[in-house]
């Protein structure tokens, strides 16, 4: 309950990142509260706005962020065992499915435990998040140019630290330099938002050809 | 805009509503799998590469990359997330005044 408690407190500083870098996009601070509350996974809303920050369409900027949360659908079928949720409980179960609720509720003894750890971590989270990326918001919606603050480089320094633990194999960093690759010498030649999912196709790719099967549910916020 | 916040978020959603309530098979597929765990790897390394040497559609090199450097020596460090981020900003804010 405490690990809970102080998830939900650092993911909330994360969020006022979120927030800032959203403003410094282009969105609104409300358009910024409504993906925090909506959309609710970190990475993906970071994608989004990426995306959009870096002169794609708004609608390249989602897919890439449905591309990212794809790994929420992993999570859920992991978690389905341990919940046991029907009805208007899993709907509202699902909306909580992230890195975080995940990790804490498969990592506990006990189903029970199980299932406090991912209600208490999810709920934690969803406060932390929510109201931070308000604070984030309107904080960087009173500067005149978040540029002088370097704010344009939070979105890859919060995906460094996303990345780095799942770099566990040497097939991971062969993808992550393969993909940074060809998403890197494609943005000159397509239209902004295509390198990103030019890169997810390296994935796809490397996932049908081969490579050791073990997945595992990350820990990193 | 709002277009895209509404409908990145509800396929978010309907992502994660999926995952608790398909049959397991479906998920279970290895290779399915193996996609789940490497797709998040490549695009977070595409969006680092992109947000940090691309402006619009040119590749520059600018402070960014300072600030990233200075965030990949931080996190291999073990910095707190909030560290890695900051440190990330400062030098990139300290770069672009100075030049």
């Amino acid at each position: 309950m405490r690990a809970a408690l102080g998830i939900g407190g650092v993911t909330g500083a994360y969020g006022a990142s979120f927030g800032a870098v959203a403003v410094a996009a282009g969105l609104n601070p409300l358009q910024a509260c409504t993906l925090s509350l909506l959309m609710f996974t970190g990475g993906s809303q970071f994608a989004m706005v990426g995306t959009i920050a870096g002169g794609g369409q708004p609608l390249a900027g989602a897919a890439t962020a449905a591309l990212l949360g794809a790994r929420n659908a992993f999570y859920g079928l992991r978690l389905a065992p341990i919940l046991q949720v029907r009805g208007v409980r899993r709907i509202g179960a699902a909306q909580l499915v992230i890195d975080e609720s995940a990790a804490m509720g498969a990592a506990q003894p006990s189903v029970r435990a199980g299932r406090l750890g991912f209600w208490a971590t999810g709920l934690s989270v969803f406060v932390g998040w929510n109201v931070m990326t308000l604070v984030g918001a309107l904080g960087a919606s009173a500067l005149d140019d978040p540029g002088v603050l370097g704010l344009d480089v939070a979105g890859p320094a919060a995906f460094v630290a996303l990345l780095s633990p799942r770099l566990h194999r040497r097939q991971s960093w062969i993808i992550a330099i393969g993909a940074a690759l060809v998403a890197v010498a494609a943005a000159p030649l397509t239209p902004a938002g295509v390198p990103v999912l030019l890169a997810g196709l390296v994935a796809v790719g490397a996932g049908l050809v081969r490579g050791p099967n073990t997945p595992t549910i990350e820990a990193a916020p | 805009m709002w277009t895209a916040v509404l409908a990145g978020s509800v396929t978010c959603y309907l992502l994660k509503l999926a995952g608790l309530s398909v049959p397991e098979k479906v998920l279970a597929n290895p290779r399915v799998q193996r996609i789940a765990d490497l797709l998040p790897v490549a695009l977070l390394a595409a969006l680092i590469g992109l947000q940090t040497l691309s402006s619009g559609r040119s590749l520059v090199l600018d402070a960014r990359l300072a600030g990233l450097a200075v965030a990949v020596v931080a996190q291999w460090r073990r910095a707190p997330f909030l560290v890695v981020v900051a440190a990330a900003c400062a030098t990139t804010a300290l770069v672009r005044a100075a030049t």
